[in-house]
């Protein structure tokens, strides 16, 4: 069964015909359980991957290291739900270690993205520090390279 | 003037270049033609193998290796056949590093044959065996595997091939064209014709890891069969090296060795820096194998669906990364099919005809790409097809 959430986790666009082929599955039988992973929120979307950098736009993402003091009762939650409502906020996780959250967000300029730290992020209620990590880079995401590795020459043999 | 002819080997001359350079020279016209005629794996070999490599440059490990190949990367490779085939070979003796499958079969035919003898070699197959067999002065004799018997060789057909010439018998399965696999019990009829003759089995198993839905049984496995077979395999396709030239062979000790000694003049060692990157794979890549192969059946399986939606019937291949689908039904021939259905639709897959005698009829439509390329190819075909 997992072995359809790899697929698609592979290319989001593979169709259910596409992958009951491959596994040598009945076609009705892959929709039933793509559509009930759905349903369950195992698979939550089908974004694309996109460099934006090639479009020329621009654009600035940050990763902040977010520390934070526990509330009683509600713990972490409360400070990241507070946290994830923000449309800007790209990802979210409890981290162990040095930190608490990690917190991406892409703005259109550095001014931005330092903006809405200092005025959203970092005032909440229990957030006790901040740190915030530009992005410079982006070499792979997802599995994927983001430049093409260089083709080996064309040749023709027979084999 | 010299006459280049006559300066030229008459068995050397003889020897036919292969028919398919003309589809190369047609496909490098066509920038958006999809190839699935080339019998290699798509896959960059796994980084940490590659690494491998570049570190033991770095180290400076430059010079030859003994002939036979490094020491570390026998002992592993023995430890490797007995982990994955059940076969034991002493490192020291019974195993020797060749550069690709291909040397193998060269040194291990040229061991064998004198003037006059006879190798029997099923086809359709790999196009190498009988021009190796005739340079050396031999007879190549074909069997002609059949799509009825799911181009498996037969006992019977064995039996009726073999004379007192004959040297040796090539095994080439999971075979290339066809995608054939021999089971055990096949093996175990074309052992009982073998016993008691002095025919040497060369196993060219090469694909012996990409099998699906059951393990590959070596001719080496069956009992009495050890002493007379000598494995050639590689690490091309199973670990995608192909262009490290990394192969072996394994056999018995005094096969081998008289198998190195011409090694050792045509080649010396295998290449330094394929050997150190052969070690990490023979140590640490049954999981990238594993990975490719798991990828492999997913295109196979998805390809044999279309291919019977297209309306062409195929036998279910079990084992290397080719489908050989029988294009009778177009009424066109394999060299005419795979013509037209380059020019016009810039799909390239091979004749049949390419492979030998048998191969008419078929075609060798190769998996190794990715499933867009592939349902691309097939729509193309479709459309082909639709049109004739």
């Amino acid at each position: 069964m997992e072995e359809i959430l790899k697929l698609l986790e592979e290319d989001g666009r593979y169709t259910a015909a596409q992958i009951a082929a491959m596994l040598g599955r009945d076609e009705a039988e892959v929709a039933a359980q793509i559509a009930e992973y759905e349903e369950k929120q195992i698979i939550l979307g089908y974004p694309a991957l996109i460099d934006w950098d090639k479009t020329g736009g621009e654009t600035v993402t940050a990763l902040i290291e977010v520390k934070i003091a526990p509330q009683r009762g509600d713990g972490f939650e409360r400070v990241a739900e507070r946290i994830y409502q923000y449309d800007e906020v790209e990802s979210l996780y409890l981290m162990s270690g040095a930190y608490d959250l990690a917190v991406t967000i892409s703005g259109r300029t550095l001014r931005e993205v330092a903006e809405f730290v200092s005025a959203h992020l970092a005032p909440i209620d229990g957030v006790t520090g901040t740190a915030t990590h530009f992005i410079l880079k982006r070499y792979k995401d997802k599995h994927r390279l983001f430049s093409k590795l260089p083709e080996q020459e064309e040749r023709m043999l027979f084999v | 003037m010299i006459d280049y002819a006559s300066a030229l080997s008459g068995r050397v001359k003889e020897i036919q270049p292969s028919g398919i350079r003309k589809f190369f020279d047609l496909l490098e016209g066509m920038p958006d033609a999809i190839s699935l005629s080339v019998g290699e794996p798509d896959f960059v070999t796994p980084w940490h193998i590659r690494d491998a490599g570049i570190y033991s440059l770095e180290k400076g490990f430059t010079k030859y290796t003994s002939n036979a190949g490094l020491m570390d990367l026998r002992r592993e490779l023995s430890r490797y056949m007995l982990r994955k085939f059940d076969l034991t070979y002493d490192p020291a003796r019974q195993l020797l590093i060749t550069v690709g499958g291909s040397e193998g079969i060269d040194i291990a035919i040229r061991a064998l044959v004198d003037q006059g003898d006879e190798v029997v070699i099923p086809v359709p197959s790999f196009v190498c065996y009988g021009p190796i067999v005739s340079m050396s002065g031999g007879n190549p004799v074909y069997i002609e595997t059949k799509v009825e018997n799911e181009f498996r060789l037969t006992a019977e057909e064995v039996r009726s091939a073999i004379t007192p010439r004959t040297k040796a018998i090539l095994l080439p399965f999971p075979n290339n064209p066809t995608g054939a696999v021999m089971e055990r019990a096949d093996l175990e009829a074309i052992a009982d014709v073998l016993r008691g003759t002095n025919i040497i089995v060369l196993a060219d198993e090469i694909y012996a890891e990409l099998t699906y839905g059951g393990k590959h049984v070596s001719m080496a496995n069956i009992p009495d069969m050890y002493a007379r077979t000598v494995v050639i395999s590689g690490f091309s396709k199973s670990h995608s090296m192909t262009g490290w030239r990394m192969g072996y062979i394994c056999g018995p000790a005094e096969l081998i060795r008289q198998m190195t000694k011409i090694h050792q003049y045509a080649i010396m060692c295998a290449p330094t820096t394929s050997q150190y990157a052969a070690l990490e794979a023979v140590k640490d890549g049954d999981k990238d194998v594993e990975m490719m192969r798991r990828e492999y059946d997913y295109r196979r399986h998805f390809l044999l669906e279309e291919l019977a939606e297209a309306g062409l019937s195929c036998f279910e291949p079990r084992g290397a990364f080719y489908a050989f689908p029988s294009i009778r039904s177009t009424g066109l021939s394999s060299d005419a099919f795979c013509e037209r259905f380059l020019q016009e639709e810039h799909v390239a897959v091979v004749p049949g005809t390419a492979f030998g005698q048998g191969g008419e009829g078929f075609v060798r439509i190769s998996y190794a790409r990715s499933i867009g390329d592939l349902a691309e190819a097939m729509n193309r075909l479709k459309r082909f097809l639709n049109r004739l």
